[in-house]
């Protein structure tokens, strides 16, 4: 986090400082963007959100409709009605939740509604646990949703809020994504901007891409063919391909947008995160550790601890995961003896996804690092600083003696005794 | 904002007549009426008319009898199911020679 000297200083004195779970972060965040309609199913670690903004609906001091389903896949369905006839909404889940509305996430995305989700990150079933990793949102990557991850509960608030803007401005959905109970259930201090600061920069949501007007009215979603093809009064619609074309074109223009939000952010509420990454000393840094979420943070203590050895240690956090930042990512990464990508998920039968995705971006650029994988932290296994800097120091040692690839590493793991 | 004559973003349209695609071109059995078995026709007024309500293609206008707009009947048979006078019966489409609208989807396709 940094704020800017220019930073709106009166923002900052009329913001209250409240001590509040990554939870409740979501969902003063939510209450703040002034949500029109909110439909959730309490799940693990989600159900707090659920709670309290419930419990705001009620009291009378959130003004929106909370409309109370019998799942996860008809809460996002009820997102996607009012989103498609111009409402804000909100809506979050974590894990089976995820997996159990999996086929309107995607409806959600191809009907570019800019419906903001907030994931507590928690491992997939089975076996059954309800402890943080990142396999859950990791397995909706490509859906054509924005996914932020975030490091604490400040960075929860402020991008829940930029997420708004950022799904607006280009009729995408953005997914923020924070850690299960190392974030969600975890109290910190929380800068909470004053409602009239938020309400100047967040203006109401008018203009959805759908068209409702009974006196012109409109078939929304309807089929398409294969083809581009004219319809019935002349004019040109796009097929499949068109249409998903243009969502792809939308998520690769957020690049642009997701930092000039942050920004934006910045000048009005006086904090801003990095935009697409985040960097903890990279400079000089030749061992660079990339991870999302809050093990990023947990990293930046490694990086410290392998700087008191002498290894040249740095930390990159990936704030976008998607889009993926593939020029910032090169850019950041050129030139770096070593870039060791630390997964909370994992692509069962090959590699952790952040990995395959780096390696994939940064192959064949001039001054590529090494590109290595550890898994880590699955299902809620600890991930101790002494553990994540052994894992740098053994795959520094593997890249210093030539290896180019190499076996995912896993990290606090005990298959024996 | 794209350019392209194809641009929007979404699957919207207005609605109108077929607007979703020459359905008709799906069709195995077709749906013949024999108006002398209709109510409406026996009755001389806009009666009964439930094949209109069933058809889920839209593709049947009211009247004294009912009209089916072949060009976009699928073939689905659920209007001869549903008519209580059992006017209506499905014939293999082949029965009835060339499909009426191949001429207007191939000028359609070449465009
Ligand atoms: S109900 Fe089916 S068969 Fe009958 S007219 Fe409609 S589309 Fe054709
Ligand atoms: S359902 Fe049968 S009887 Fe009724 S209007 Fe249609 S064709 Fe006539």
């Amino acid at each position: 986090m940094s704020a800017p000297e220019s930073a709106c200083a009166a923002a900052l004195a009329t913001a209250s400082m409240e001590v509040m779970t990554g939870n409740d972060a979501a969902a003063t965040a939510a209450k703040l963007a002034r949500v029109q309609v909110i439909a959730a199913y309490p799940i693990t670690p989600q159900s707090p959100v659920v709670e309290q903004l419930s419990a705001w609906v009620e009291s009378g001091e959130l003004p929106a409709e909370f409309v109370t389903v019998e799942s996860e896949h008809s809460a996002l369905t009820v997102c996607i009605a009012a989103s498609t006839v111009g409402a804000r909404t909100f809506t979050a889940t974590s894990a089976n939740g995820l997996a159990y509305m999996t086929e309107q996430v995607w409806w959600a995305a191809g009907a570019r509604l800019p419906i903001v989700m907030c994931i507590a990150n928690r491992a997939m079933a089975a076996p059954w646990n309800v402890l943080n990793d990142q396999q859950d949102s990791m397995s909706v990557r490509d859906a054509g949703w924005v996914q932020l991850y975030c490091r604490d509960n400040q960075e929860i608030l402020d991008t829940t809020l930029q997420a708004y803007r950022i799904a607006e401005r280009l009729h995408v959905p953005v997914m923020v994504c924070y850690d299960g109970f190392l974030l969600s259930h975890t109290m910190m201090p929380v800068s909470v901007p004053d409602a009239a600061v938020i309400d100047a920069w967040l203006p109401k949501y008018d203009h959805p891409l759908t068209v409702v007007d009974p006196a012109d009215p409109r078939n929304i979603g309807p089929v398409v063919i294969a083809d581009p093809r004219a319809d019935a009064s002349g004019e040109g619609h796009g097929g499949y391909m068109e249409i998903r074309a243009q969502l792809h074109g939308a998520l690769l223009e957020v690049l642009d947008v997701i930092p000039k939000v942050d920004s934006e952010y910045g000048a009005a509420v006086g904090r801003q995160w990095g935009g697409l990454l985040w960097e903890h000393m990279l400079d000089d840094a030749e061992v660079v550790l990339v991870a999302a979420g809050s093990l990023g943070t947990q990293l930046t203590v490694a990086a410290e601890k392998l700087r008191e050895e002498g290894v040249k240690a740095g930390v990159l956090g990936i704030r976008a995961y998607r889009p993926f930042p593939v020029a910032a990512l090169r850019g950041k990464l050129a030139g770096r003896k070593l870039a060791l990508v630390y997964d909370k998920a994992l692509a069962y039968g090959y590699e952790g996804p952040i990995c395959s995705d780096l390696r994939g971006c940064l192959l064949g650029t001039p001054d590529a690092p090494a590109v290595f994988g550890a898994v880590c932290g699955l299902g809620g296994r600890d991930v101790p600083v002494d553990q994540l800097a052994g894992a740098a120091r053994r795959a520094l040692a593997d890249a210093e003696a030539g290896l180019r690839v190499r076996e995912t590493d896993w990290i606090n793991l005990h298959l024996e005794g | 904002m794209s350019t392209t004559k194809n641009g929007q973003e979404i699957s919207m349209s207005r609605p109108s007549v077929g607007e979703a695609g020459r359905t008709g071109d799906w069709r195995n059995d077709r749906p013949v009426m024999d108006a002398t078995k209709c109510l409406a026709v026996k009755q001389g007024r806009l009666t009964c008319q439930i094949c209109w309500v069933y058809c889920p293609d839209g593709c049947i206008a009211q009247g004294i009898g009912p009209v089916i707009d072949l060009a976009y009947c699928k073939g689905c048979g659920i209007c001869a199911q549903e008519c209580p006078a059992g006017a209506i019966s499905m014939e293999p489409e082949a029965d009835h020679g060339t499909c009426a609208i191949d001429a207007a989807t191939a000028e359609e396709a070449g465009r």
